[in-house]
């Protein structure tokens, strides 16, 4: 554990840094730690509270209630479903249903390969290309429940990080 | 990059930028912000510069990549000058076309043209297409022609004017006394005069004091601050700049919200560029003022867009309001005064400066002044950012600039201000758009979502919705909101699978007073909202639900059937293969049947069917 | 709202600057940053509360303390733990339109606490005795905050904090592991309410006493509030009360630490059914 556990600290030391170790800066620390491993480890949050010097309970409370952290970890695809009120009005709750159906998990669950992680945003500001679901980086407009197995069938097997379109 | 140290070396900047440009040189404008960009822009672009590079037409031909023109419904565009064409939803396969046809040829690529949807009449130049014809783009004004990354752009437009004029010619009570008889009001959903807003910053005791811009946009259906942060992020920065000046601050924040990156990165970048040219941080135009701003992200919270909650978020704290009864302009931010105003308001303070306030105050109504920019979405034809002059009727926004209704449809009502506002109903839709008229009928101007609903949309279910968001985004800390909203959702989800009972409405009625009484804040005070402006217009839906047990607009699962029009059912198939329940029986080419009893109403069926033969009742 | 109010009277300098105002039909003059709520007990009129206590910042939580202002001829309703005496306010503390809402609010904290005594009694002395919402939770903890706030603020180690928000807020250890910073003193099981903290351990070093929120058969007082014949250590009890900074002036019977309230009808009734409950484990 060791020396793994010091390197995997030293990117976090350095983040610390860059924000001078100010406490009201927490959630900029957290967002670039997160970036780290898509998730925030337990341990890593312990060590900030240590060096911020910074009430453990303080930083559990940040990490719960903002929603864009996770305090577990995620799958290699996150898939997010608007559920903007444009988005509701054109059918998001279906779609969100039918992603679920044939991905086999809820939302706020990850596949059981680590595949898609899936979860909700409750606007993205795309309105206009209602209903949206954005999969890491790429955005799909108009989605419907009928379209998701295509959009799916694009990352398993696929690469990732290329721009697509539903058609 | 030389700083710019007085007016003088701001003119001679921009005289030197506009003397490098050619005034005739073709110039193509592609918006790569988050929609466009989502339905392939930065290909477009890429194939445009390949293509261009190819011909050797590089040199002549300029590509700039802008902020958004508002028509996102089709998007991605493309607008070539100085002919003034207007391309819509272009993708990398037109480019050869465009470059070949128009930038070499001088004609239009007929088929990228706007069509009138009812006349089929194709319309070459945007200010003739009528979602554009009735909008004020004053605000919005640069938005769509200059590249936001490139501050040079800004200022060749006329950027900056409003700074110089503020700091070296305007005392800071002059800036002030300005704003108020603008009469300008907050845009983030308040209205508060913006004005008396900063006198009262400007008067509270202390010397340290801040000026923050609340990004934060959280209204579902809102994108309007999202277009402004990221096609035109200097025009934030400069009414920040000049509202630092006139309230004595010389520390500011921007919170943007963290679904908003490209945002986040433009504003990053113009702050940077404005930092080297010293319109930011000392000695600012030489006038001794100094002033700097940092960018905060959000984490992923609706109630951030609240004031307190924003500012506890500031100081490192989970977003939970505080109460107000000590207001933030007099101890806000670490119990500093504080003025917040949201990124729109900000915007328009330039305006103001540039034009003298009476000018500014001769558009819109008596109380309500100036634009106002909106994000026209739902079920109407052209979805968008539209920006229009207060006072305007809600009829000519959905109709005139919106187009009407998609899939001739009827209007049933348009609901404004998102979760904390109310619906308006379609024989309401004469009525003018500003802050009291609103606030009449029962719901707000908001940040300035407006969403137009359809006869397939119910009301109780729009009720339902916005509960459930306000649920699921409130902080939790009072009981009113956080076991009020618990108990509306229940209630309402009642009503909509089927259990609803006759005391519901009363019971939603007064749980409303005490929800608006006594919660820690807006978010909880202003939840009932929604709910009983659609009890107020809609009652028969509620009572049809309850008593009927039915959902006439078919969405409410439990209250409505799919059944298949045997007259338009070709029997492809399609529905029976992917129907998750085998509910649908036919053979090919024949009509098709639902097994009412195993469907569940999933929707694929009434998705995927390409002659529409699937229908609710 | 505390700080608040300190640095308002420092910018000010209005430490000793007296106010006017009526508090329903009575006159009161106090000092400027006093808040409503002790300004109308100083004439005697108790307001509920449940999250408010002398010793922490003032939290408006509850909502229950809420009183009826009238300003520049409007009137709203606050709430009176944390709005400060204005010059010329009048105040009324238990009209129709705040009885409603304490009603209302009771009903709401009814649905989520149905087996709490302390809820149930103090429902019924504003005459609510049921419920009407539909959503049922059997929760012992109305999330005041009074044991995340002693903690912080009296204590200092924030043990205990809350997590998630919402209908998912819930007062929690960091990441719902033991706590490695919290003393044993048991102030939260002092300070809680609902007495849905237990204390459970033995005299010795603090570590080897934990507090656990759990559903708990909640024990009457074992000596019937006379401690010459109480059969639990005196000696612990005195070691958890110098821990507690503060409460020593407050602490007489051990019962009356979980409210040392010193006012009227509502803070009464719930004082003398205080329960409190600490099992020596040779007890087991």
């Amino acid at each position: 554990m060791g020396d793994e556990h010091n390197m995997a600290f030293e990117k976090v030391d350095e983040i610390l840094a860059g924000y001078g170790y100010r406490h009201d800066a927490l959630i900029g620390i957290l967002q670039d730690i997160q970036r780290l491993d898509n998730y925030l480890p337990q341990d890593t949050l312990v060590y900030v509270s240590r060096k911020l010097e910074v009430p453990l309970s303080r930083i559990y409370h940040i990490a719960t209630f903002y929603k864009s952290f996770s305090l577990v970890p995620r799958g290699r695809h996150i898939i997010k479903v608007c559920l903007g009120t444009a988005c509701h009005l054109n059918g998001a709750a279906q779609n969100l249903e039918q992603i679920e159906r044939t991905l086999n998990i809820r939302e706020g669950q990850t596949t059981g390969d680590m595949m898609f992680s899936l979860e909700t945003v409750n606007c993205l500001g795309t309105c206009a290309l209602a209903p949206v679901a954005v999969v890491d980086d790429s955005y799909f407009e108009g989605v419907t429940p009928g379209k998701v197995e295509k959009i799916l069938s694009q990352y398993t097997g696929a690469s990732e990080g290329l721009d697509r379109e539903a058609d | 990059m030389k700083r710019i140290e007085s007016p003088s070396d701001l003119q001679a900047l921009r005289e030197g930028i506009l003397f490098k440009r050619d005034p005739d040189q073709k110039v193509v404008r592609v918006c790569c912000t988050t929609a466009c960009r989502a339905g392939g822009a930065l290909h477009v672009v890429e194939a445009l510069r390949k293509g261009l590079g190819d011909r050797g037409l590089s040199d002549k031909i300029q590509i700039k990549k802008t902020g958004c023109r508002g028509f996102c419904e089709n998007g991605p565009v493309v607008a070539v000058e100085p002919e003034q064409l207007f391309y819509n939803k272009v993708k990398p396969r037109d480019v050869p076309d465009i470059i070949d046809k128009t930038l070499v040829g001088g004609d239009p690529v007929e088929r990228l043209l706007y069509a009138d949807p009812d006349t089929k009449e194709k319309i070459a130049k945007e200010h003739d297409i009528p979602f554009f014809g009735k909008q004020a783009r004053h605000v919005f004004a640069k938005t769509g022609r200059i590249d936001p990354t490139q501050i040079d752009d800004y200022i060749a437009e006329g950027g900056y004017t409003a700074l110089c004029t503020a700091l070296t010619t305007m005392a800071p009570g002059q800036i002030i006394r300005a704003v108020e008889v603008s009469g300008l009001r907050g845009r983030g959903g308040g209205g508060f005069p913006t004005g008396k807003k900063w006198r009262t910053c400007r008067q509270a005791p202390g010397m340290v004091k801040y000026v923050i811009a609340n990004g934060d946009e959280g209204d579902p259906g809102a994108f309007m601050d999202r277009s402004l942060m990221e096609g035109d992020p200097h025009s934030i920065l400069e009414g920040m700049i000049i509202g630092a000046y006139a309230i004595g601050a010389h520390e500011g924040f921007i919170y943007v919200r963290d679904e908003y990156p490209i945002a986040v990165e433009h504003l990053t970048i113009a702050i940077d560029q404005a930092a080297a040219y010293g319109l930011l941080g000392f000695n600012i135009l030489g006038s001794g003022f100094d002033l700097t701003i940092r960018i905060n992200r959000g984490g992923g919270a609706f109630v951030c867009g609240e004031s307190t909650a924003l500012m506890n978020s500031l100081e490192g704290k989970v977003g939970e309001p505080r109460a107000k009864y000590v207001h933030t302009v007099e101890s806000g931010l670490w119990n500093r005064p504080s003025a917040l105003n949201n990124v729109e308001t900000w915007a328009n303070i330039p305006l103001i400066i540039n034009r003298g306030a009476e000018r500014y105050a001769q558009i819109g109504t008596a109380g309500s002044k100036g634009t106002k920019i909106f994000s026209l979405v739902g079920k109407v034809r052209n979805t968008g950012l539209v920006e229009v002059p207060m006072g305007i009727s809600l009829r000519e926004i959905v109709y005139d600039i919106g187009g009407g209704i998609r899939k001739g449809k009827r209007l049933k009502a348009v609901q404004t201000g998102g979760p904390s506002g109310g619906c308006i109903p379609s024989g309401k839709i004469d009525m003018p758009v500003d802050y009291d008229s609103l606030k009449a009928l029962g719901a707000i101007m908001g940040s300035g979502g407006m969403i137009v609903m359809d006869e397939n949309t119910c009301m109780v279910d729009v009720a339902k919705y916005f509960i459930g968001f306000l649920m699921y985004e409130s902080c939790g800390k009072c009981v009113p909101c956080r076991e009020g909203l618990k108990q509306m959702h229940h209630i309402l989800s009642g009503i909509c699978e089927g259990h609803g009972k006759a005391e519901d409405i009363e019971l939603l009625t007064r749980l409303s007073v005490t929800m608006s009484d006594a919660s820690l804040c807006a978010l909880g005070g202003t939840a009932p909202n929604p709910v009983l402006s659609t009890i107020r217009y809609f009652r028969d839906e509620y009572e049809a639900h309850i008593f009927d047990r039915r959902c006439r607009a078919g969405v409410c699962r439990n209250l409505f059937e799919y059944y298949i029009d045997e007259t338009l059912c070709n029997g492809c198939t399609v529905c029976s293969m992917k129907c998750p329940e085998g509910a649908i029986s036919g053979e090919k080419k024949q009509p098709h049947t639902i097994d009412v009893g195993r469907c569940i109403r999933c929707g694929v069926c009434y998705t995927l069917c390409k002659r529409e033969a699937v229908r609710v009742r | 709202m505390y700080a608040t109010l300190y640095a308002k009277e420092k910018l000010y300098g209005l430490d000793k600057r007296m106010v006017t105002l009526t508090i329903d039909g009575k006159f009161v003059r106090t000092e400027s940053r006093t808040s409503l709520l002790e300004a109308a007990r100083t004439l005697g009129i108790a307001i509920p509360t449940l999250c408010y206590h002398e010793a922490l910042k003032p939290y408006g939580a509850c909502r229950l303390c809420v009183v009826e202002i009238e300003k520049h001829g409007r009137s709203k309703l606050v709430t009176s733990c944390n709005y400060p005496a204005e010059d010329g306010l009048v105040v009324f503390t238990s009209n129709e339109r705040v009885m409603r809402t304490r009603r209302m609010l009771m009903e709401l904290l009814l649905a989520r606490c149905p087996d709490v005594p302390t809820i149930r009694r103090l429902a019924e002395t504003m005459g609510v005795r049921a419920s009407r919402f539909g959503h049922q939770a059997k929760e012992r903890c109305i999330l005041c905050g009074l044991c995340v706030r002693v903690c912080e603020e009296i204590v200092g180690v924030s043990a205990i904090g809350f997590a998630d928000r919402g209908t998912s807020r819930q007062v929690s250890t960091p990441l719902g592991l033991a706590s490695d910073v919290c003393i044993g003193c048991g102030s939260c099981t002092y300070i809680c309410p609902t007495g849905c903290i237990e204390m459970v351990g033995k005299p010795g070093p603090p570590g080897s006493r934990e507090m656990i929120m759990a559903d708990l058969a909640l024990k009457p007082c074992p000596a019937d509030y006379h401690c010459e014949t109480c059969p639990i250590d005196q000696g612990f009890l005195d070691e958890i009360r110098t821990a507690i900074r503060g409460f020593r002036e407050a602490l007489g019977k051990c019962s009356d630490a979980r409210l040392p309230s010193l006012y009227k009808p509502q803070a009464q009734i719930l004082r003398n059914e205080a329960y409190f409950s600490v099992r020596r484990n040779d007890e087991e």
